[in-house]
């Protein structure tokens, strides 16, 4: 029995984990590194914002073994496409990597991310040199525009950040999915372990999850629940789930296959 | 990156022979799917001999899948060819340039007359078919498609590949489709039947979609001619294609033809067995593979297979089709590229169609959709 799964391969890097993790939230650096090591995580994400650009001691930043970790620099907060590409570069320059996660709200309230200037920013930003990887909704079009403008993954919510509601855009997902030719990092929204091993055996490709570890009674061990189950749903989608059922085709009186014995 | 590249990953015989091992429980692991998100080793289970017993199960979800997505409808067309006149010389088709038969390109006032005919039996999505030659190429194309442009409601060719600046002028010329069949995707197999002339060049042809991606047609059409080698990996490749080209071109929509061998002017070559039932597979495994892809039926099957398996999956069907250029206006079956079997009128197969609960559809596009002015009863509308 093999159950090393394959590796997850975004522009040319090979990921072994597929729980990528936020780092907002958490009650202290410390627990944030505590559970990022218990989750296995190898991706990071911290908003831009939150980083000290200026050389000075840095609550996130600080604590990370960036040996251990790569930075996924978010620009979490900016409003429009201009701002992200400002952000951006001060991130790259920053934490000194071109990897980018790109969100774009423009709406404070619900955080929607505004697909137009994603679309926008994500161009601009290729064209930079950044490996983008943009927030966006669960929109199979604005997926496939993302990727012919260079985004390295796409990130489409599950549900409204922050609301640990699950898969509750499964529908579009599954098209996303379908359709991509690039890595499906499924963002935002899920609030279980269960959420992250039913959108990983449904061939999302990883999932990003902050609100679901940091904000739990024990986010260590939530980490390392998360971490259970991403390699439970990646393993079960590799093995082949086994047919759901193979009798619900009702078989008709007059069999529509009948002609073909009898010519 | 072209089809090419992911062609030259996968060998025939491999294929062929990883669909030989596909067991009944590959299969119903493909069925248990119910037509969601199946991959492209689901379409080999599909496709493979341990699908065989499972055949009227397929027959039954690929109906309902396809009731589902387009209804109880069935788009009628119709082929008009344009000219027999081929610089190729390929084993299987009546048109090859060494076979001695009678040549004919129709001018603008025989394009005409055959229009009348069409248009007299109510088609509105007509077929341009040509064979392949320089002289009857891209300017001759688009003098035929602006010539009948707003006279139907689509017009798509079948002609040679192309470049794609050729498709971009023929776009323009209000082209809404282009079927180009990759006759067989076996490496060994295709030098055999290519024997001479632009055909032979199995690369271009490969990446022919490619180029109709890029150049924005709206509706590409892709189909192995079935009988020249191994059906089932023959099927699995243009699975292959569909499958890489949605992803890549997914603004346009893709149809699926299986044009089995046939006799013809030319003589007699081997063909690989690809009968009813494993035409009836096909289309199902297909089905189950893509609800969105369009699956036409040919009039090249008999009266008795149409009605029968035009529900198991099919969306679209010729009626009363000639395959000799001019042929709808005269009587004259001599420079036919290949018999036709269902001889029935287009209004004969639409009562047919009637009388089973479907409904024939002449019309399912617009003119305007391809950038002219609408078609309908009183003429041209303003643009």
């Amino acid at each position: 029995m093999n159950t090393t799964t394959h590796p997850l391969v975004i522009a040319g890097v090979e990921l072994r984990s597929r729980l990528f993790l936020g780092t907002g939230k958490y009650s202290s650096g410390a627990v944030m590194a505590e559970s990022l090591a218990a989750s296995g995580a190898e991706l990071v994400t911290m908003a831009l914002r939150r980083v000290r650009t200026d050389g000075a001691a840095d609550d996130i930043v600080d604590h990370l073994d960036t040996g251990r970790y790569r930075l996924l620099p978010n620009t979490s907060g900016v409003r429009d496409a201009r701002e992200a590409i400002l952000a951006a570069e001060l991130a790259r320059e920053a934490l000194d990597t071109n990897w980018l996660k790109l969100e774009i709200h423009p709406d404070p309230k619900y955080l929607m991310p505004d697909p137009l200037e994603t679309l926008a920013a994500t161009k601009e930003l290729v064209k930079r040199g950044f490996v983008v990887l943009p927030y966006c909704h669960a929109d199979p079009v604005l997926c496939k525009q993302l990727e012919e403008a260079g985004a390295a993954a796409v990130m489409p919510l599950a549900a409204p950040i922050g609301t640990n509601l699950g898969l509750e855009a499964r529908a579009f997902l599954e098209i996303i999915i379908d359709q991509a030719r690039v890595p499906v990092v499924i963002d935002a929204g899920l609030g279980a372990p269960s959420h992250a091993a039913a959108a990983l055996e449904m061939g999302a490709d990883a999932v990003l999850v902050n609100t679901a570890i940091a904000a739990a009674a024990d986010p260590v061990a939530m980490g390392a629940a998360f971490k259970l189950a991403v390699e439970a749903g990646r393993l079960g989608y590799e093995s082949g789930l086994a047919a759901r059922s193979t009798k619900s085709e009702a078989v008709a009186t007059s069999p529509l296959t009948a002609f073909l014995s009898s010519m | 990156m072209t089809f090419t590249d992911v062609w030259k990953q996968h060998d025939f015989a491999a294929v062929a022979a990883s669909i030989a091992r596909r067991t009944t429980a590959d299969v119903r692991r493909a069925l248990g799917k119910r037509g969601r998100g199946l991959t492209l080793d689901d379409l080999a289970a599909l496709l493979s001999p341990a699908a065989a017993p499972f055949l009227e199960e397929m027959a039954a979800l690929s109906h309902r899948l396809t009731v589902e997505r387009f209804g109880r409808t069935m788009q009628l067309y119709a082929p008009m060819y344009l000219t027999n006149v081929c610089a190729n010389i390929c084993s299987y088709c009546g048109f090859s340039a060494q076979n001695r038969i009678p040549r004919k390109a129709l001018n603008p006032a025989e394009i005409a007359t055959e229009a009348d005919a069409l248009a007299a039996h109510g088609f509105e999505h007509v077929l341009l078919v040509t064979g392949e030659s320089s002289r009857y190429g891209t300017a001759y194309l688009e003098a035929a498609l602006r010539q009948l442009r707003t006279r139907f409601a689509s017009l798509s060719v079948e002609v040679q590949p192309l470049d794609q600046a050729d498709y971009e002028q023929l776009v323009a010329a209000g082209l809404s489709s282009v079927l180009v069949y990759q006759e067989t995707y076996d490496a060994a197999t295709y030098p055999k039947h290519h024997l001479k002339g632009p055909k032979s060049d199995i690369v271009y042809r490969l990446d022919t979609p490619d180029r109709l991606g890029r150049a924005g047609v709206k509706k590409i059409g892709l189909g192995a001619l079935y009988g020249l080698s191994d059906w089932r990996a023959e099927a699995w490749f243009v699975g292959l294609h569909l499958d890489y080209l949605e992803r890549t071109y997914w603004r346009s929509r893709y149809s699926l033809s299986f044009p089995r061998l046939r006799p013809h002017e030319g003589g007699e070559i081997d063909v690989t067995p690809f009968g009813e039932r494993d035409l009836v597979q096909a289309v199902c495994a297909f089905r189950l593979f893509s609800q969105e892809v369009e699956l036409s039926l040919s009039t090249r099957e008999s009266p008795r297979f149409r009605d029968h398996a035009f529900r198991l999956g099919f969306t679209s069907m010729s009626a009363g089709s000639k395959t000799n250029p001019g042929g709808y206006a005269a009587d004259d079956e001599s420079l036919e590229q290949f018999a036709i079997s269902d001889e029935r009128s287009p209004a004969a197969v639409a009562a047919f169609l009637r009388a089973q609960g479907y409904e024939p559809v002449w019309k399912d596009w617009d003119a305007s959709y391809d950038g002219w002015g609408g078609v309908g009863p009183h003429g041209p509308s303003y643009r």
